[in-house]
């Protein structure tokens, strides 16, 4: 071999192979990555609706269990997207093999997209696992398969995103656990994964419509019954201008190459 | 043509100063040892030079490409062999190898994949998990990866550390072959023999700077000598040879000799004083020697 041997180039490879190792990466696991979030998804169902069924009546004509199975499924893909991300980073940084994927010559912008893509694909996949093992049971309406679409992308796109700067930022596994357990976790459950926050105090109302994560969760529910607490539009404004506003901020991270290019 | 070169480069971490205005530049197609104590900041000027650290001030670039404004061709001609042995435990060898090609754009690879695998002693591992190999082969993929882009530049930060000596010597071959084809190498290790018998030309590091830099021969020819050391039975060293003898420990004599021509000199005075002479030996120039008295001069110059 010689240096000056031709070699064919291709532009995307780079950025093709990292989503393809960062698929296969959680698809090696998918007992813990795939199974076990479905398998949470259940409890949660089975739990909630037996204890709440009874007092909480979220839409007229819809169950409160089959109000519960989006929200749970949303729930599930909004924290599967932020796993997949972060702990594919963290994992990278601790062990060093990160050092893998700074040496070739991949764009932050590839970087960025090749974590986000393969986030939503677990989020996609964890999703539908949910649905999978519950339609049997619970028939939930299907009103506006578009508006799931758009939810379910953006929803995991954002959670992806936050994953991606968790990852960056976190030094050692403790800190993605307190991202996880005191952003993560708050946001998704006062999110309206289990009630229509028209049934809290304006005040709350009000707190809720704060967080990004609600307007995933209620635009993504709005897709299956065609009623939400807030118009879809709105929803996906809200949503989508979080994620851009994210996006931006992790694309500066990694060009600075902030804790990751010393 | 110029392979690598830094320009006046500085890198502190926090209190710490790594770097201190290093400068210096690599020919195409030499093989380069970068050399000095640990924490002289060896791996910070190799890291920089990959994009793993950023310099604080100065310029680095590979194959003429600047590694932060055109850092993708200067990564595409730069092949790194990092120190610490790491690989990610969810892939075969194979796919690590497979992986890291796709990263650097190439897609159909497997036929350099497979000499790679042949060459480095893989082949047989091919398909195990990174998990199962020793630290001598774990290393020897990331040999492999460093490669799979087929670079004109290849960096080997102490590439044998922990690998044993006949696998040691298959490494070598194949990188002396690397490098008869053309591509430049430069090599940071602790094994000073080896650096002396492949680099020919050698940088010494100190606290962040480089305190000399010469070819190999030159550096030998100055710091070092070729000396014959003699153990006598039962005389003294005669007189024409005593005047530029040392005693060593346990009855040795150290005569420095130039050549051989002045070994069969030495050897014929003792012949002719009528010594017994109870053993010989001619040390060569060892690059141990110039590496330690460099240093000494260099504390001593604090």
């Amino acid at each position: 071999m010689r240096p000056s041997d031709p070699q064919t180039l291709h532009a995307f490879a780079g950025f093709q192979t990292l989503l393809y190792k960062e698929v296969l990466r959680f698809w090696k696991v998918s007992f813990q990555t795939v199974a076990a979030p479905v398998l949470t998804a259940l409890l949660y169902l089975v739990v909630f609706s037996h204890a709440l069924a009874a007092h909480v009546q979220a839409f007229p004509g819809v169950t409160y269990v089959q109000f519960l199975v989006p929200g749970l499924a949303m729930m599930s893909m909004l924290q599967n997207a932020f796993a997949n991300s972060s702990s594919s980073l963290i994992q990278s940084k601790i062990t060093g093999n990160i050092v893998f994927i700074l040496l070739p010559p991949l764009a932050p912008a590839e970087l960025f997209l090749a974590y986000l893509l393969a986030s939503i694909v677990r989020a996609v996949v964890v999703g539908a696992g949910v649905f999978a093992a519950t339609v049997w049971m619970i028939p939930v309406p299907l009103e506006h398969p578009l508006w799931v679409i758009a939810f379910g992308l953006v929803g995991s796109a954002l959670l992806g995103t936050l994953g991606i700067i968790a990852g960056i930022w976190a030094e050692k596994f403790d800190q993605i656990a307190a991202f996880q357990n005191f952003v993560v976790l708050p946001l998704t459950f006062l999110a309206g994964v289990f009630y229509s926050i028209h049934s809290l105090p304006p005040v709350w109302q009000w707190v809720s419509r704060l967080n990004p994560f609600f307007y995933a969760i209620d635009g993504f529910r709005y897709g299956f019954f065609g009623q939400s607490d807030v118009s879809p539009w709105a929803s996906l404004a809200f949503a989508s201008a979080a994620f851009a506003a994210l996006s931006l901020f992790t694309l500066y991270l990694l060009r600075r190459g902030y804790k990751l290019r010393h | 043509m110029i392979a690598v070169e830094a320009r006046g480069v500085h890198k502190r971490f926090g209190a710490v100063r790594a770097l201190a205005g290093v400068s210096l530049a690599v020919e195409r197609g030499e093989f380069f040892g970068l050399l000095g104590p640990n924490g002289a900041g060896k791996t910070t000027l190799i890291s920089a030079l990959g994009g793993l650290a950023l310099a604080d001030e100065g310029s680095l670039a590979v194959m003429g490409h600047d590694v932060e404004r055109d850092y993708r061709n200067a990564r595409r001609s730069l092949g790194i062999v990092p120190q610490e042995i790491v690989f990610d435990p969810f892939f075969t060898v194979r796919e690590t190898l497979t992986i890291q090609s796709g990263y650097f754009g190439l897609r159909a690879n497997d036929a350099w994949i497979d000499e790679l695998l042949e060459r480095l002693a893989l082949a047989s591992k091919a398909n195990a998990n990174m998990r199962s190999l020793s630290g001598g082969m774990k290393r020897r993929v990331m040999v492999a990866q460093a490669l799979v882009h087929r670079p004109p530049v290849i960096v080997l930060d102490e590439p044998t550390a922990g690998v044993d000596v006949e696998l040691r010597q298959t490494l070598w071959t194949f990188i002396r072959e690397l490098n008869a084809a053309g591509h430049t190498i430069v090599l940071t290790t602790h094994y000073l023999e080896e650096a002396q018998e492949l680099c020919t030309r050698i940088a010494m590091m100190r606290d962040g700077r480089i305190v000399a830099l010469d070819s190999t021969a030159n550096l030998l020819a100055e710091f070092s000598e070729r000396v014959l050391r003699v153990k006598l039975e039962g005389c003294e060293l005669p007189e024409a040879l005593a005047a530029k003898a040392e005693r060593e420990e346990g009855g040795w004599w150290r005569i420095p000799v130039e050549d051989m021509a002045h070994v069969e000199g030495a050897l014929a005075r003792l012949r002719e004083a009528g010594a017994t002479v109870a053993s010989l030996e001619v040390a060569e120039p060892e690059l141990e020697e110039v590496f330690v008295k460099i240093m000494r001069r260099e504390r001593a110059a604090e």
